[in-house]
């Protein structure tokens, strides 16, 4: 009976899925033309392989067919042929050699960075991207990070997953079509991998080392990647997202981002309470710091230490300011003080020292971080 | 000698196994290490198995429903390390152990007391290496090419333990290799020439220099690593002056042909099976050889091209791509002697034989799938997708293991002098064929489709090939009980076996009794 209830859930379960499939078995197209090229690539090595197969096969499932001794065969007693032999090493290297140079002409392609007209910083840190569009003339860079935006509850099946589960972020990076965009790789902590399939560009992100890749993007639209290089706990979700708009858009984008920017950077210089600290110190929290720490500030036992009640975040400033300015040499405790601006340093401390249960009750102001950078 | 042909019970008395616990112990006797070996092989094979089936379970659905993802990273991590290092490694040594002396007519290893080592640390490994899930921060979590600096800073502090087992497995591998270099090279019989061994025995031979060659190489990168870890050197930091990058290519330079150890000795055991079952002589053994050492040393410039996406120059990436494409050229060879073999043959299709052949064809599908991934400018779309573990599951579940159960089925009647039931043996097979493929063949799919390796929850459209493979894996995973059955069976309640209980077996291991006797060719054997 239980065995027959099982088989029917599982019957419905599968019937459900294909009623629902994605069925995709190749690789996109993508949207530039060397994502073209490396399809066709694709394309022909595959074709090759199967008239291989075909042809190899075919003569295999023949003799097992024909030459089986229960239909009477009798074993020839042929093991050698220098011709034959001489046939099949040549003619397999003449074929990987024609592919071998169309690969080549499309890996010098896309070897070729020059001629870009717009740089942008990839940098990976543990589970996000940083973007930061490289402009010398700019009043301010943009540059900010991108985390995956995809709700806890969602993951533990609590709510219905939505279309872009796991493939969608907080804010995507934004690049014009028709333009050479050149990419500057590189990691805060661990590698990474920066992959946008539609883009057929994939290039890992290691720390203290620059990589370069380039894309032309041919068709706006919104594309979606995600990290490919084990990165820890949350590899998994640390999803890449970009949205090609025309070079218009993408020029009014910068400048409305280049003005916000500026604002951001007022923040550092205004006067704030406790609350502001407070409420901004919970959204920097869960962005920042809540994937290891744990958004109850409980952490993972072994993996990563607990903020509630723990003798850093209940001792003095300075030394609080010290461990996320400067991370933790050899852990995972990574160094934010070039990746949270000084408001949001200011914010972020203040909110560690008085929730969950932590009352310290003073507040660390964006001087006090300025201070404490300058005087160190 | 004369008396132990003279009076046959009283040799038996003198030199038979002991008795209890300490005949495996203190044993020294190649078919005695070769068993424990075997044994110990399955056990890992069915460990890494178990973690295999908790990662299927999890990857069922979309979703964290068993494992969160730190447990299932140390998952994936163990899978791996035990499958390459527990459980394909050592039963090829042990099928090494019990064979290559009875094909090359020589009465035990050369190194007895050595082989007795190389086995006897390898429990005490594994039960380290296992027992880090069980330690505060959990087990390696970083993969089992384990990149640093994911697992020197990051790494939990388990990894020493890591270090140490590796080091361990890789000083049992060494001492397996000196020893089967040393047995090959002195102890054939007289008239054993090289070019009239069996190919399980050219292939093992040109296995062990790799293993030699490579071995410290692993061991030297763990030591870094450890160095980096607690005595404040910077090898892979590049805070200290250290590249990630470096790492990969001294672990690469290891792992290449790495995979090749996990393969050449499968070339081995198929050539030796489907000649038998052809009942034709195998086709082009002279290539065959030739083919092998080509692999071999291929495999030593090929390394980067697992790295084909961390920016080796233009000119690097080009060469690793040519050089590995060129790999295709003798291991196509190979694939070619061996329809050839069976052209025209005399077939019949006994269960080494099916998975005989079924090796020839899914490990080629993983060799088309390599060529592809060779070609660097398509690998930038494949690299660390799940094409890539479609690829090489391909080339190492129905490539190696396969292969080690063809094995199996073909010399157990030798072994254990009793034949395995061959309806059981049909069944096991067809199991694992579907199993195999249902598991691994829509992984193809997924990775085209954008799916990265390593990941506990993946998105939507990943969601219905994902269930297929999990199904698939689950068959499979069930199929190998039936094989433990199988061989248990065999051994306790099998019906006798004759000397040769295959028509068309050619070599000296087919010359003696079944069961093998405890010694064999203490008197050298004539080859003609």
């Amino acid at each position: 009976m239980k065995l027959q209830r099982v088989f029917i859930a599982l019957t419905a379960l599968l019937i459900s899925s294909v009623a629902r499939a994605d069925w995709t078995l190749n690789m996109p197209r993508g949207v530039t033309d060397i994502s073209q090229e490396v399809y066709g690539l694709h394309m022909l090595t595959l074709w090759v392989c199967v008239v291989i197969g075909v042809l190899v096969f075919g003569v295999m499932f023949y003799s097992m067919f024909k030459h089986r001794k229960s239909k009477g065969a009798v074993s020839s007693n042929f093991h050698e042929s220098t011709k034959v032999e001489l046939a099949w090493t040549l003619i397999p290297a003449a074929v990987i050699f024609a592919i071998g140079v169309k690969a080549t002409y499309t890996l010098a392609d896309m070897y070729n960075f020059e001629d870009s007209e717009v740089t942008l910083e990839v940098v990976g840190y543990q589970w996000r991207w940083r973007y930061r569009y490289i402009d010398e003339n700019a009043e301010q860079e943009v540059s900010f990070f991108s985390s995956m935006s995809t709700p806890r509850d969602e993951i533990n099946n609590r709510l219905e997953k939505n279309e872009n589960y796991l493939l969608e972020v907080d804010e995507p990076v934004v690049l014009p079509t028709g333009t050479k965009v050149r990419f500057l790789l590189s990691s805060a902590d661990v590698i990474h991998s920066w992959w946008v399939p539609a883009l057929a560009v994939k290039k890992d992100a290691i720390p203290g080392i620059v990589n370069e890749a380039w894309t032309i993007i041919n068709e706006e639209g919104t594309y979606r990647g995600q990290c490919t290089e084990l990165c820890g706990k949350d590899h998994g979700f640390m999803p890449v997202v970009v949205e090609a708009v025309s070079p218009e858009e993408f020029e009014q984008w910068l400048a409305d981002k280049e003005q916000e920017a500026i604002a951001l950077a007022e923040l550092n210089d205004r006067e704030w309470t406790f609350d502001e600290l407070m409420e901004r110190g919970e959204e920097v929290y869960s962005s920042a710091c809540a994937s290891c720490h744990q958004p109850n500030g409980a952490g993972v036992p072994g993996a990563f230490p607990a903020l509630a009640n723990s003798p850093i975040a209940l001792g003095p400033a300075e030394g609080h300011l010290d461990v996320v300015v400067n991370g933790v040499r050899g852990t995972a405790m990574a160094a934010y003080g070039n990746q949270l601006s000084d408001a949001d340093m200011a914010a972020v401390i203040t909110y560690e020292r008085n929730a969950w249960g932590n009352d310290v009750g003073d507040m660390v102001t964006p001087v006090d971080v300025y201070n404490f950078k300058a005087g160190e | 000698m004369t008396t132990a042909t003279h009076d046959h019970d009283h040799d038996h008395e003198h030199h038979g196994p002991a008795k209890g616990l300490t005949r495996w112990l203190y044993t020294t006797n190649h078919k005695d290490i070769g068993t424990m070996y075997l044994w110990f092989s399955f056990a890992m094979f069915l460990l890494g198995g178990t973690f295999a089936m908790v990662i299927r379970a999890e990857l069922f659905q979309p979703g964290l429903q068993l494992v969160q993802p730190e447990f299932f990273n140390q998952m994936t991590t163990m899978h791996g390390l035990i499958m390459v290092f527990g459980a394909v490694m050592p039963a090829f040594v042990g099928l090494a152990n019990w064979m290559i002396p009875m094909m090359v007519g020589a009465p035990d290893m050369a190194l007895p007391r050595m082989n007795n080592l190389s086995f006897w640390i390898l429990p005490f490994a594994f039960a380290m290496l296992t027992s880090t899930l069980f330690m505060e921060g959990g087990g390696p979590n970083f993969g089992w090419t384990f990149y640093a600096p994911l697992s020197t800073t990051y790494a939990p502090p388990s990894v020493t333990f890591f270090i140490f087992a590796v080091h361990i497995m890789g000083a049992s591998s060494i001492m397996g290799a000196i020893n089967i270099v040393a047995t090959i090279l002195n102890m054939r019989a007289p008239g054993m020439t090289l070019m009239k061994m069996p190919l399980f025995v050219w292939t093992w031979l040109i296995t062990a220099y790799l293993l030699i060659a490579v071995m410290p190489v692993l061991a030297g990168v763990v030591t870094m690593m450890l160095m980096d870890i607690h005595f404040g050197t910077a090898f892979f930091n590049a805070a200290g002056g250290g590249s990630p990058v470096l790492f990969q290519h001294i672990f690469w330079f290891f792992g290449h042909p790495e995979v090749y150890i996990m393969i050449l000795p499968a070339f081995g055991i198929v050539s030796a099976i489907i000649p038998a079952f052809a009942r034709k002589r195998l086709f082009g053994y002279s290539s065959m050889v030739y083919a092998t050492a080509s692999i071999a040393f291929l495999s030593f410039i090929v390394w980067a091209h697992h790295m084909f996406t961390v920016g080796i120059p233009f000119l690097g990436e080009a060469f690793f791509m040519w050089a590995t494409m060129l790999i295709a050229v003798p291991t196509g060879v190979k694939v070619f002697n061996w329809v050839t073999t069976m052209f025209r043959g005399s077939m019949t299709f006994e269960t080494p034989m099916l998975f005989a052949i079924c090796f020839v064809v899914l490990f080629t599908i993983g060799g088309f799938s390599g060529l592809m991934l060779a070609v660097a400018p398509a690998d930038f779309q494949y690299h660390d997708t799940y094409f890539v573990v479609a690829h090489f599951h391909y080339v190492l579940v129905p490539g190696a293991v396969f292969s080690i159960m063809a094995g199996v089925y073909y010399w157990l009647p030798k072994w254990s002098g009793k034949m395995y039931n061959e309806t059981l043996g049909k069944v096991h097979f067809w199991l694992s064929f579907i199993g195999v493929n249902v598991l691994f063949f829509p992984q193809h799919f997924l990775g085209l489709a954008g799916m990265p390796r390593r990941i506990p929850d993946y998105a939507l459209q990943f969601a219905d090939f994902n269930m297929v493979s999990s199904i698939g894996g689950f068959l499979f995973g069930a199929s190998q009980l039936l094989f433990l059955y199988i061989v248990v069976h065999t051994i306790v309640a099998g019906k006798p076996a004759p000397a040769k209980p295959w028509e068309g077996a050619e070599g000296l291991e087919w010359t003696v009794d079944s069961p093998a006797p405890y010694h064999t060719f203490s008197t050298p054997p004539k080859i003609d």
